[in-house]
């Protein structure tokens, strides 16, 4: 199944987990942002409205910043910066 | 627009449900047992999928990303459950019943805890994610209902493996008709399982000295449920928790920090997640309700279990030999679903009565008369209208390896739901706050499971971003 994790320009990231359901989303986006340096941005985009409520409190607790989040058609796009 | 859509939906669903309720209350009164346990299980859809409460996620996220918020919403949950349980016990109104304490439990939890990881819920989890629109889940109780199906009637080459002293044992008893004992599990509930201890705490002997609530709140509520769970919370966030937040307050405060600052980590850590601990208060409460309200319609209607009204309205086939059907009595999930798989079975010819679990036990009837299924049904609608006011239903198909990880976490969860005799609620949740010491093996197993699903996820996604994406 198709997921993506591209870097789409200086610091900036983007992760698609669509589709995907528990634990994946949560581990992609720890996993991803253990590849990142401080300071860089991760977009997340997600279907899995169960995964949410973990990833938040995981960037808290990892001192990462949730800069935003929406929801757009049944999809959460989390943009974090990396703490 | 689609937020109206959504809303519409929900109110369709709510109808439907309501709709059905009158039906069954028109066709005999008698089904109003039905419709309890369809609105109880209506009650906890809404509930977990509100509080995103899955007992996979409590040990999943705390191993893999380091998050509490579920373990502390399911220990918040055993608590507040734990209290109104032993005062229906005290009143003598409760259904609840002690299972078999044995190894078995830490086996079948160990099973059970690898495949809730895999399928990415637990079997209430998968309930309420269906109603979601989770496809992967739909596969996950497929994987259950089967899996549990099979195992319980299998025998043949699986015999050939039986330890003698089960089949022994089997053979020397009479309760249980000789003809029904034939598959593998037959010989291991006969010749094994059935023969352990079963106790709640206040039957203890250093409990003697206690008499009334008393005896069943500092026993069954205070010692077997809520200084463990408290003393879990305390383990969680001293592992968990306290490190990082002791060292934000230092540097908020410019100096040492103190018990205020720990209790403060503790609160904090409880609140991290209003609605999930919110949710666990909310579903232990009701967990409790649901028993008090079945145990009010037995004495109303003069009967121990559903199968003998189903007796009364002439509905024979759907009873075990025993004259049963399955009737928990309380929140429980899995058997409902094996029943569901063997029914299912049994239209392709594959007999499922020659056995204990299905012919001697629970009864197939027929499932719109299975008031526990009717509850499963329940939470996946109850769910189902949750997710629709939030706009968060959305149907996902499963696509490549999560079908996989569906149907084998199912049917993992199957098998060790058989063997424990319950999944994370009926083995779990609903044994420890009723006061059953057994509840924690089979929670110490599911952890264990839970732990080894997480190494096989860690070292599965890193080797899939590492050669699938790009800027990994």
């Amino acid at each position: 199944m198709a997921m993506k994790f591209e870097k789409t320009g200086e610091g900036k990231y983007m992760l698609d987990v669509c589709g995907y359901v528990c634990p994946h989303p949560q581990i992609y986006c720890k996993k991803s942002l253990e590849k990142m340096a401080e300071g860089d941005v991760l977009e997340m985009v997600f279907d899995n409205p169960s995964s949410a409520e973990t990833i938040v409190q995981m960037l808290d607790q990892a001192g990462h910043e949730l800069k935003e989040k929406k929801k757009e058609g049944g999809k959460i796009i989390f943009v974090i910066e990396k703490g | 627009m689609e937020d109206k859509k959504s809303q519409i939906w929900a109110f369709i669903v709510t109808g439907l449900m309501i709709l059905i309720s009158l039906i069954y209350y028109k066709v005999n009164v008698y089904y109003i047992y039905v419709v309890v346990y369809i609105w109880f299980g209506f009650a906890y859809g809404m509930m977990l999928q509100y509080g995103r409460f899955c007992f996979a996620s409590a040990s999943r996220d705390l191993f893999a990303a380091g998050v509490p918020r579920m373990a502390v919403g399911i220990l918040l949950g055993l608590i507040f459950f734990s209290l109104v349980a032993a005062f229906l016990t005290a009143s003598n109104m409760t259904t609840f019943h002690a299972g078999p304490i044995g190894i078995h439990e830490v086996i079948g939890g160990l099973i059970f805890g690898v495949g809730m990881v895999l399928s990415g819920g637990c079997a209430s989890g998968s309930l309420y994610k269906i109603g979601e629109g989770n496809g992967t889940s739909i596969l996950a109780i497929l994987g259950i209902s089967f899996g549990q199906a099979i195992f319980a009637d299998v025998g043949g080459i699986f015999n050939k493996f039986l330890p003698k002293e089960w089949v022994n044992n089997a053979l020397s008893q009479t309760r249980i008709p000789q003809e029904k004992i034939t598959s593998w599990f037959d010989y291991f509930l006969v010749g094994d399982v059935f023969r352990k201890p079963k106790m709640t705490l206040d039957e203890a002997g250093f409990m003697s000295g206690f008499h009334g609530i008393t005896k069943f709140l500092l026993s069954d509520a205070i010692i077997n449920t809520i200084i463990p769970a408290l003393a879990l919370i305390l383990i969680i966030y001293v592992f968990y928790i306290r490190k990082g937040f002791l060292k934000k307050r230092a540097k908020q405060k410019g100096g040492a920090t103190g018990f205020g600052d720990e209790l403060s980590g503790i609160w904090g850590m409880i609140t991290a997640s209003k609605r999930t601990s919110l949710m666990g208060v909310l579903i232990g409460l009701t967990a409790g309700l649901h028993i008090f309200v079945l145990k009010g319609m037995q004495i109303k209607f003069g009967i121990f279990n559903f199968g003998e009204l189903l007796e009364r309205m002439g509905h024979i086939s759907d009873l075990s030999t025993n004259g049963t059907v399955f009737d928990p009595g309380y929140w429980y999930i899995t058997t409902q679903e094996a029943q569901f798989g063997a029914w299912v079975l049994e239209k392709f010819g594959w007999n499922m009565h020659d056995n204990v679990y299905f012919g001697f036990s629970n009864g197939l009837p027929e499932p719109w008369r299975n008031p526990a299924l009717w509850m499963s049904i329940g939470i996946i609608f109850g769910a189902m209208v949750m997710a629709l006011l939030n706009k968060e239903f959305k149907f996902k198909v499963p696509k490549g390896e999560l079908i996989a990880w569906g149907l084998f976490g199912g049917l993992f969860m199957g098998l060790g739901a058989r063997i424990a005799l319950g999944c994370n609620i009926g083995a779990f949740f609903i044994r420890v706050a009723g006061g059953d010491p057994g509840g924690w093996l089979f929670g110490i197993g599911m952890v264990g499971g839970a732990f080894i699903g997480v190494k096989f996820f860690n070292w599965w996604s890193e080797r899939k971003m590492a050669k699938e994406m790009e800027a990994f």
